[in-house]
């Protein structure tokens, strides 16, 4: 074990209209196999003993399933290294003495609450147009019950592992939530479960997801920060199932509801 | 402490509501039915330079065989359709791509904009997104006055040089020969080549083009669509400059 000083260049912001600033922190002694949110614990527990105000981040399950933790990591979502969320980032990667700057997800649809804190009910928003199943499903059903190809199977579970972090949003620089949205609408329409709304769907979620984010450039920066490394095939999906909803529910289009 | 609270409206019903024009004009309304067409209109256009491309260089034929090609695509479907008809047909197409391309583009661009008002104040660490991909609007845009430049030059007026109509070749060669002509023409295909790169890759996501058999194809297609052009392009004012095609 190892013990590394760094410097924190942390985001302040008092509320979601003040003004915020960086505020540089050292933090030494940090033992590198502490976690990234372990040292802000730290450096917040010296805040607090210094009679500061503590900084304020997201964070719950602390192991990359629950999709609360964030941060903008020098320059990258969830920090430096692949396929992890900030929680699974550990001081190990960075080296002594380096100055890290810490920033909160960027977009006008997740507006800051505090500091590092923003509010993500935007993708709220986008799953209650269409990110469920109207199907009973009952209690556990028998395995094999409903036939569904491997293949399939594991491409709605590759989708499915999308824990809602907001990592795309804050990684595209267009601030587009294409890579969440079609990863809920993949997962969902790919299944036979899911087939009752596979159209209304597609089309409900992409058109509020349109009301708040930015659109797709095709950069391909949300599959790189996606700490569930999701990948982009997934909204060429959406962009073909978008379209064949229109045809599908063209009826209704004509219909002046 | 001070408590902070952000409005949490109730599920919007989407943009359902406003839901009245013919089909094609809704498509058009949702951001990704934009993308659609800048796919679509993009190919057009990637067809035309190729052709444009492929077509001029009949310029080291010779002049004859040059201006032959010229005449030929005035003469296109005759006799069933009169002389130039089948041309501003496809000029008429050319330009109705041209303008929902870049209708599409300004669009799309101010919903990005308004959608991070507040940009990051440190330095990104950019992964995946390359200088392509990040300039398109900017090569667009350079493209763009640069195309409008060379209709003059080369199809309307002439730019300060003994302008024949109907004589691209001798054009050609008189326009190029200048050095800071040659160098725009340089210019003007680079930065359609950046473009061509990322947009020919970029249209097949848009268009949901995505199959495991082809995805690795996908990037070797836009980068020889821009290798071929580019080269083509960028001959012709480096071929005049060294004196192989002259009046
Ligand atoms: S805290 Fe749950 S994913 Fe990081």
């Amino acid at each position: 074990m190892k013990e590394i000083n760094v410097t924190l260049k942390v985001w302040r912001q008092d509320g979601p209209n003040a003004a915020g600033h960086f505020d540089t922190i050292p933090a030494p002694g940090i033992k590198d196999e502490m976690s990234f949110l372990e040292m802000l614990d730290l450096v917040n527990e010296r805040l607090i003993a210094d009679g500061k105000d503590a900084i304020v981040f997201d964070h719950d399950c602390r192991e990359g399933i629950c999709g609360t933790c964030s941060l903008m990591i020098d320059g990258q979502a969830h920090g430096p290294q692949k396929g992890t969320a900030t929680c699974q980032l550990h001081m190990r990667k960075f080296a002594d003495g380096d100055e890290i700057v810490i920033e909160p997800w960027r977009a006008t649809a997740f507006p800051i609450v505090k500091d590092l804190m923003v509010d993500r009910a935007a993708f709220d928003r986008i799953i209650e147009a269409g990110g469920f199943i109207t199907a009973e499903t009952g209690g556990a059903p028998d395995a094999n019950i409903t036939p569904i190809p491997k293949t399939v199977a594991d491409a709605a579970m590759d989708a499915a592992a999308c824990i809602g972090c907001g990592a795309c949003v804050a990684a595209c620089p267009n601030s587009a939530a294409q890579l969440f949205t079609s990863a809920k609408v993949s997962h969902l329409n790919l299944l036979p479960q899911g087939q009752a709304e596979r159209y209304k769907r597609v089309e409900a979620m992409v058109d509020t997801m349109e009301e708040l984010f930015g659109s797709c450039t095709n950069h391909g920066e949300c599959e790189e920060a996606c700490p569930k490394s999701i990948s982009i095939d997934f909204i060429a999906l959406m962009n073909s199932e978008y379209l064949k909803s229109k045809f599908k529910n063209r009826k209704r289009l004509s219909q002046h509801d | 402490m001070a408590t902070t609270t952000v409005a949490r409206g109730p599920a919007k019903p989407g943009a359902r509501a406003k839901r009245k024009a013919p089909f094609p004009v809704e498509f058009y309304r949702s951001a990704l039915g934009k993308k659609y067409v800048m796919a679509i209109t993009g190919i057009m256009l990637i067809g035309f330079v190729i052709a444009h491309m492929v077509g001029n260089l009949k310029m080291y034929l010779g002049p004859e065989e040059f201006n032959h090609y010229g005449e030929f695509l005035r003469e296109l479907l005759v006799p069933i359709l009169p002389r130039t008809v089948a041309l501003w047909l496809l000029r008429i197409g050319l330009i109705a791509a041209f303008v929902l391309h870049i209708h599409a583009a300004y669009s799309l661009t101010r919903i990005n904009h308004a959608a991070r008002t507040v940009k990051y104040q440190s330095k990104r660490d950019y992964i995946a997104a390359n200088w392509a991909s990040r300039t398109m609007r900017y090569t667009g845009v350079i493209f763009g006055i640069f195309l409008v430049w060379h209709l003059f030059d080369l199809t309307f007026t002439g730019t300060n040089y003994h302008y024949v109509r109907g004589m691209p070749y001798e054009n050609v060669a008189n326009s190029l020969s200048r050095v800071p002509v040659a160098l725009l023409y340089i210019v003007g295909n680079l930065a359609l080549g950046v473009h061509l790169f990322h947009g020919t890759w970029s249209l097949f996501q848009s268009l949901g083009w995505s199959n495991p058999r082809f995805n690795a194809w996908r990037r070797n297609i836009a980068v020889a669509i821009a290798a071929i052009v580019v080269i083509g392009n960028v001959s012709f004012p480096i071929a005049v400059l060294a004196g192989a095609v002259h009046t």
